[in-house]
């Protein structure tokens, strides 16, 4: 069975998917190239949330996490590159249904003892244990045994293996092409069962791993101070000393302090009102980071509300929204979208140009959907600045071509719950609640807010949009984890997308790109201060000498 | 005396009981499942419903009430949303900050406020009392940030003379205190003047005048203790108000202390910390208004005797 079996690097070489070309920056230079040392000050306004991997999953402690511990996989800094981590090599079988990892040898934990086979098996069983009450635990469905595991019929993932000292086997009860971005993501970072069993269900403030940095003190709505781990199994890395996360820091003040060189990241970013005059400054380009995210912000086009049913209704609604000023309502830090996926995404096609803004172009589609004076309707949107302005905006464009749209502004939860009950939401602007990837792999723009298994009580596909043809295909596509077929299975998810488009449930709006602030001192690329998969890149960055 | 107090008491235990019944009732007005809000957006219906049962979401209400209010006595305050660990420790950790913010800000209010309300009735309808009256209007009605972000400009990003934010030494209290404190002295300096005018039109200042004692022994000894009732009920209430509400200049400086703590809450729907912050908020302000009702006899033994 295991015939064909391929090296790791092999793999990791396929899987440098395709956007390379949307991402414009350089890799960062090898370790050895940078200036070693330095404490750094990172600022937030909100506290720290759990560091417990298993549980963690909001865009601050994301990045923490990923340096705290380490997992089997992990990506080139800056890129969505999968490399192995943890694992030493790996193999894939033919079916796609086992993988088999080698672990690193010598690889300790910070308490000092080694990291084994038995630990990953521990850390995944965790993070899917509904005892652990972890947001994650879905990721792992395609492993062998999960349900059993899930429903209390089994006290653990059957499909995990460890049949020797340094071998773990995955077995999957079906092919699943994101596996390994699965084993990458903060859910599968591997802890010491000793060390979560001694936090007594504290783990998140004591937190214990292997990666490049270790929690040394947490002053509780303070600060928090890391310091490099300096048995990481990988040499030169990272290159900072520390870093010190201060919290309670208004992004005003903390961009004050940064100019004054008491901070080295404000982490909130930049506020409008200080945007304009950091961005004519003198030392904007060293100071101002601005980088592309995995986001993409849309209207959901319910596809059960008449007369939002009707296609072409909804390529005129596409036809009538004036992307480019919408941009401007956030000062320009987002690019106007055209189809689902975020150009920093595998399958996002540069080729496409979607649906131009058209007002009469979208009055003659209206009039021949039997709508020539347009129709009322309601726009749902979350309640927090700007997204009451940007659905201002989409109601006046709507207005151009005779739609009414009355304004829902509601708080998040209050929305969530209205998108996933049917019949509800005819219109919902996706702002402050947009899908960020949590992998870089198109499918996981996909199932959840286009595929019909979202579209369900509760669900988060806000079109109710099924369509059972390009679910078909969406699945084959998911099916092809033959490392050869990852550039025809990337081919694949891009016709699916464009083909949603055709079908338009959705009216994409734009591509938000994130702004970070840093002290001249700090070196590196925009992309490890916000890296596609991680945000800051604790890891890579580095102070200049 | 030990009547009124256990009077006093008995009222303050049945008004915590009412907040407790009404933040109990908040959790449930939501329209979200709380479960649900925990367990995120990947989550599957087995941890949704081990949450549930964790929490004893799946119980009668009454039984939950109960449970929730045995939790409170034993100073449970439930598991945040968001930080996704106890709500008690997260409380108790900040309450060091903000109850030494509340003694200076109340300390300066109180010493500029006295200052300013003894000069002005002394010098009534003169050049002085119009302008500190004028001076006190306009700080009453001055936003609280505007001010902290002008002090904050001023004295820490330009002259460089305070830390901008942060909290741990003696210079990062002053201006949180005196942003508090500059707003807080208009309403007590012109409620001492008003009380000191009053009291220096009694008989038996006129008579301590009359005696030949100095000027400042008349104002210091025999007018002003009597002019100190109100001062002693409003910090009172300054207690209250201060544990809960000096969100904003906590915000602009950096200071961990509860309001933060509310602010951020309140931006993310944290209703467990929200409901916990509220609980010692209310908790606070029974017991400064305790105090200064228990206070005021020993300043007044006319309010003994009665």
């Amino acid at each position: 069975m295991l015939k064909t079996l391929m090296r790791s690097t092999a793999l990791a070489a396929a899987l440098a998917l395709a956007p390379a070309a949307a991402l414009s920056v350089a890799l960062p230079t090898p370790a050895a190239a940078q200036a070693q040392g330095g404490d750094i000050v990172v600022t937030y306004k909100d506290d720290i949330a759990t560091l417990d991997p298993a549980i963690g999953y909001d865009w601050q402690n994301w990045s923490i996490i990923k340096s705290l511990f380490s997992r089997l996989m992990d990506y080139t800094p800056g890129t969505p590159d999968l490399v192995p981590s943890l694992a030493e090599s790996f193999t894939v079988s033919p079916d796609g249904l086992t993988y088999t990892f080698k672990l690193r040898k010598g690889v300790k934990f910070t308490n000092g003892r080694e990291v084994v086979p038995a630990d990953v098996k521990y850390s995944i069983e965790r993070a899917v244990d509904p005892k652990t009450q972890g947001p994650g635990a879905g990721f792992f469905g395609a492993i062998a045994g999960f349900d059993d595991f899930t429903a209390g019929k089994a006290t653990g993932l059957a499909g995990i293996e460890t049949p020797d000292a340094d071998t773990v086997v995955f077995k999957l009860s079906r092919p699943d092409a994101t596996f390994l971005h699965v084993l990458a993501i903060n859910f599968s970072s591997i802890v010491p069962k000793e060390a979560v069993e001694a936090a007594a269900g504290d783990f998140g403030k004591k937190p214990v791993g292997s990666g490049t940095f270790v929690l040394k003190e947490w002053v509780i709505g303070q600060k928090l101070v890391f310091a490099r781990n300096p048995d990481y199994f990988v040499k030169g890395v990272p290159h900072i000393d520390s870093f010190t996360i201060e919290i309670g820091q208004e992004p005003l003040v903390a961009l004050l302090r940064l100019q004054k060189g008491e901070v080295d990241i404000a982490g909130d970013g930049i506020p409008p009102a200080k945007f304009l005059e950091m961005s004519k400054g003198p030392d904007a380009k060293e100071m101002i980071v601005d980088g592309q995210q995995l986001n993409t912000g849309y209207v959901t086009l319910n596809t059960h509300i008449k007369p939002l049913d009707n296609v072409k209704v909804r390529q005129a609604l596409n036809m009538a929204i004036n992307k480019d000023r919408i941009v401007r309502i956030v000062n320009g830090r987002a690019t106007p979208a055209n189809q689902p996926l975020p150009p920093l995404m595998p399958g996002y096609d540069t080729a496409y140009k979607g649906y131009a803004y058209d007002v009469a172009k979208a009055k003659e589609l209206l009039k021949e959907a039997g709508y020539p004076d347009g129709f009322s309707t309601v726009l749902y949107s979350t309640n927090t600045d700007p997204q009451p302005r940007i659905a201002q905006a989409i109601q006046q464009d709507l207005a151009a071509v005779g739609v009414k749209a009355e304004i829902k502004a509601l708080a998040q939860s209050n929305v969530i719950a209205a998108g996933g009950t049917e019949g509800e939401a005819p219109m919902i602007w996706s702002g402050g609640m947009a899908w960020i990837a949590d992998f870089p792999d198109p499918s996981n723009f996909y199932g959840p807010i286009l595929g019909c298994a979202g579209a369900v009580q509760g669900g988060w596909n806000w079109s109710w949009y099924c369509n059972e043809e390009l679910q078909k295909r969406a699945v084959a596509a998911d099916s092809m984890s033959d490392p050869a077929k990852s550039a025809e299975r990337v081919e694949a998810w891009k016709k699916v997308f464009i083909d949603v488009m055709a079908d338009a449930p959705w009216i994409p709006i734009f591509n938000e790109r994130r702004v970070v602030a840093k002290s001249k001192r700090m070196g590196g690329e925009p992309n490890i201060y916000i890296d596609p998969t991680r945000v800051i890149n604790y890891d890579a960055i580095f102070v200049k000498n | 005396m030990l009547a009124l107090f256990a009077r006093r008491a008995v009222q303050a235990a049945l008004i915590l009981l009412g907040v407790a019944a009404i933040t109990f009732v908040l959790l449930y007005a939501l329209p979200a499942d709380p479960a649900v809000l925990l367990a995120g957006r990947n989550a599957t219906p087995a941890t949704v419903a081990s949450i549930r049962h964790q929490l004893g979401l799946d119980l009668p209400l009454p039984v939950q009430f109960w449970n929730y209010l045995v939790n409170l006595l034993h100073g449970d305050l439930g598991r945040s949303f968001n930080q996704k660990t106890a709500v008690a420790p997260l409380i108790l950790a900040r309450l060091p900050a903000t109850l030494t913010l509340m003694a200076a800000g109340i300390a300066i209010e109180v010493a500029i406020g006295l200052t300013l309300g003894v000069i002005a009735a002394l010098r009534r309808d003169g050049v002085v009392d119009r302008l500190v009256m004028t001076l006190s209007f306009v700080g009453v009605s001055t936003p609280q940030f505007l001010v902290a972000l002008l002090l904050l400009y001023i004295f820490a990003a330009t002259l460089g003379w305070f830390p901008m934010s942060g909290y741990g030494t003696p210079a990062h209290l002053v201006l949180p205190a005196f942003t508090l404190g500059i707003l807080g002295a208009g309403w007590y300096a012109r409620v001492v003047r008003s009380a000191m005018i009053e009291v220096l039109g009694q008989d038996y200042v006129r008579t301590a005048n009359a005696k030949g004692l100095s000027a400042p022994r008349v104002v210091l000894r025999h007018a002003l203790p009597n002019a100190l009732l109100p001062v002693i009920a409003m910090i009172g209430i300054d207690i209250g108000q201060f544990m809960s509400g000096t969100v904003v200049v906590e915000a602009v400086y950096g200071w961990p202390g509860i309001g933060q703590l509310a602010w951020q809450a309140i931006q993310q729907v944290d209703i467990p910390i929200i409901m916990g912050v509220t609980l010692v908020s209310a908790f606070a302000i029974v017991l400064g208004n305790l105090v200064a009702d228990l206070a005021a006899p020993l300043i007044d033994p006319r309010i003994r005797a009665a």
